[in-house]
C-alpha cells in the first residue's frame, strides 16, 4: 500500500536557510544541507526546499545545495523557486532533484506545464499553487503569495493537473505561518477535481492536524516546515499521529523506535 | 579495478544513481570505478552496466538511439560478455519489447511486454503512483535479498511493464492491484522503483548488485 508522505520543508536564500531553526544537535542550522541529513536520519519520506533567492544571478547558490544534499541523502527531494522555463527544471533535475515545484510563470503562462512535463515527464513537474480565500472559494495568488492572479483556484488546479503537472503543492497563504492547522476544506474542494497527488501545505501547528489533511482533507503528503525545524514535532511523531488516524505510513529503524 | 558505466544519454537524474553507487559500494566494501558514460568503448568494456532513465518513453528511446553505438555495446556487455545490468524507472521499462506513453515506442526487446499506463481497480487513486510503497519479491533473487521483512521502496511513474511471462517477474507492488516493481531474466535486472532514492533500502539493494555475480 502507497503510504502517506512526510515532509520536512526548508526556506533557502542564498544558499542558507532562512527560517529560523533550533534544532539539537546540529552544529550550523543555517546549513541546507546538515538539515537535510538529520531529516534524512529521522526517516522523512521526502524533502523540499523552496528557494527563495531574490535575483537570478544567486541562483547557482541553489544549484549547489541540492547538488551536496543529493550527495549526501539517497531520498526524494522536492526544489522550487525561481522556475521559469524548462530548462530551469532540467538544471535541477541534474543536479540531484527528483521534481520540481513552478509558481509564479506557470501562473500567468499554464501552457508552459505543459512544455516542462514533456521535457521532464509530468511525474517531475509540481505546480505550487498558493492559494488565498476570496468569498466563498480561493484565489490564486504568485511572487509568494503577494500578487493576486485573478484566477480561481479550484478551476486553476484542474486545469494544471491537465496541462501537465504530476502533482499540486497546495500552499493556504491565509493559515501559513498561523498554526491553526491546514486548510481542510480548500484541500477538499481541490481533491475533488484533481486525479494527481494533493500536498497539504500551510497552518501546521501540531502533529494532529497533519492526520486531519490526510483523513479529513484528503491530502496524499504533509509538509510542514516550523514545528519540524523547532524541534516541536519529529517525523516519527507526525507518522504516529498519521497512524492513529488511520493512514498508512512508512516506518524506518529510525522513527520505529 | 572492476568498472561501472552509468549510461549518460541525457536522461535526468544521473548524478544521484552515481552517488548512491559510490556511497552503496563505500559502506559495502565494494572496489569499483563509477564512470558516467556514453561511449560504446568504456561500455562494452565495462563489468557492470546500470541503465537509469526519468521522464518520457519515447524521448528516453530516442536518446538513447541517438548516442551512437551505445545500445550495441550495452548488448555486447550484458548478452556478449553477460555483465550484470541494472535498469531503473525508464531505464527498466526500456527492456520490454514496446512503451505507450502517448504514442507506440519499440523499447530493447529484452523482457516481453509493453509499458502501459497504470491502471488501479480503485479509480479514486492518485496518478502518478507517487512515494514509498511496498516491494512484494515474487521471486527470490540476489537483488532482493536481506532488504528486510516489508521493504519500502520509493516510486515515482504513471506506467508500469506488464510482462509476458512470470517468469521474469521478480517483484510487484500493490496499488489497487499489483503491478511489475521489479523484472529479472539471467544477468538483467530492471527496477521501476529508485534504489538510488529508497535510502536503507536502496542502498542494500544496490551492494547486492554490486556483489552479484549472475
Amino acid at each position: 500500500m502507497l503510504k502517506v508522505r512526510v515532509i520536512p520543508c526548508l526556506d533557502v536564500k542564498d544558499g542558507r536557510t532562512v527560517k529560523g531553526v533550533n534544532f539539537v544537535d546540529l552544529r550550523d542550522a543555517g546549513d541546507p544541507v546538515a538539515l537535510a541529513r538529520a531529516y534524512d536520519a529521522q526517516g522523512a519520506d521526502e524533502l523540499c526546499f523552496l528557494d527563495i533567492t531574490a535575483s537570478v544571478e544567486e541562483r547557482g547558490a541553489m544549484i549547489n545545495v541540492i547538488e551536496r544534499t543529493a550527495d549526501a541523502c539517497f531520498m526524494p527531494l522536492t526544489v522550487g523557486g525561481g522556475v521559469r522555463k524548462p530548462d530551469d527544471m532540467v538544471a535541477m533535475l541534474k543536479a540531484g532533484a527528483d521534481k520540481v515545484a513552478i509558481n509564479t510563470a506557470a501562473v500567468l503562462e499554464p501552457e508552459i506545464l505543459t512544455a516542462c512535463a514533456r521535457k521532464v515527464g509530468a511525474q517531475a513537474v509540481v505546480m505550487a499553487l498558493d492559494v488565498r480565500r476570496e468569498g466563498d472559494g480561493w484565489g490564486v495568488y504568485t511572487h509568494g503569495g503577494r500578487k493576486s492572479a485573478g484566477k480561481d483556484a479550484v478551476a486553476f488546479a484542474k486545469r494544471a493537473a491537465e496541462l501537465g503537472a504530476g502533482e499540486i503543492l497546495l500552499t493556504s497563504m491565509d493559515r501559513d505561518g498561523t498554526r491553526d492547522g491546514y486548510d481542510l476544506d480548500l484541500l477538499r474542494a481541490i481533491r475533488d477535481v484533481v486525479h494527481v497527488p494533493i500536498v497539504a501545505s500551510g497552518g501546521a501547528g501540531n502533529v494532529q492536524h497533519m492526520a486531519d489533511a490526510v483523513s479529513l482533507g484528503g491530502a496524499d503528503a504533509v509538509l510542514a516546515a516550523s514545528i519540524f525545524h523547532f524541534g516541536e514535532a519529529s517525523v516519527a511523531d507526525a507518522k504516529r499521529a498519521l497512524a492513529a488516524a488511520g493512514a498508512p505510513v512508512r516506518w524506518t529503524e529510525e522513527t520505529a523506535a | 579495478m572492476s568498472t561501472l558505466a552509468i549510461i549518460d544519454y541525457g536522461s535526468g537524474n544521473v548524478r544521484s544513481v552515481q552517488r548512491a553507487i559510490e556511497s552503496a559500494a563505500a559502506h559495502g566494501g565494494h572496489t569499483i570505478n563509477v564512470t558516467l558514460t556514453s561511449d560504446p568503448e568504456t561500455i562494452a568494456r565495462a563489468d557492470r552496466i546500470v541503465l537509469p532513465g526519468v521522464g518520457h518513453y519515447a524521448d528516453c528511446a530516442e536518446g538513447l538511439a541517438a548516442r551512437t553505438g551505445v545500445i550495441e555495446a550495452i548488448s555486447e556487455a550484458a548478452f556478449a560478455r553477460g555483465r550484470p545490468f541494472l535498469g531503473v524507472c525508464v531505464g527498466m521499462q526500456l527492456m520490454a519489447d514496446v512503451g505507450r506513453e502517448d504514442i507506440e515506442t519499440p523499447g530493447l526487446g529484452w523482457i516481453g511486454g509493453a509499458v502501459e499506463l497504470l491502471a488501479p481497480n480503485d479509480p479514486a487513486l492518485p496518478i502518478p503512483h507517487m512515494g514509498w510503497n511496498v516491494l512484494r519479491t515474487t521471486k527470490p533473487h540476489p537483488l532482493l535479498e536481506d532488504l528486510g521483512a516489508e521493504p519500502h521502496v520509493y516510486f515515482v511513474h504513471s506506467y508500469a511493464l506488464t510482462a509476458e511471462s512470470e517468469e521474469d517477474v521478480a517483484a510487484v507492488t500493490d496499488y489497487g492491484g499489483p503491478f511489475v516493481a521489479a523484472v529479472a531474466r539471467n544477468n538483467l535486472f530492471g527496477a521501476q522503483f529508485h534504489p538510488e532514492k529508497s535510502q536503507q533500502t536502496g542502498q542494500r539493494l544496490l551492494s547486492n548488485f554490486l556483489s552479484w555475480r549472475p
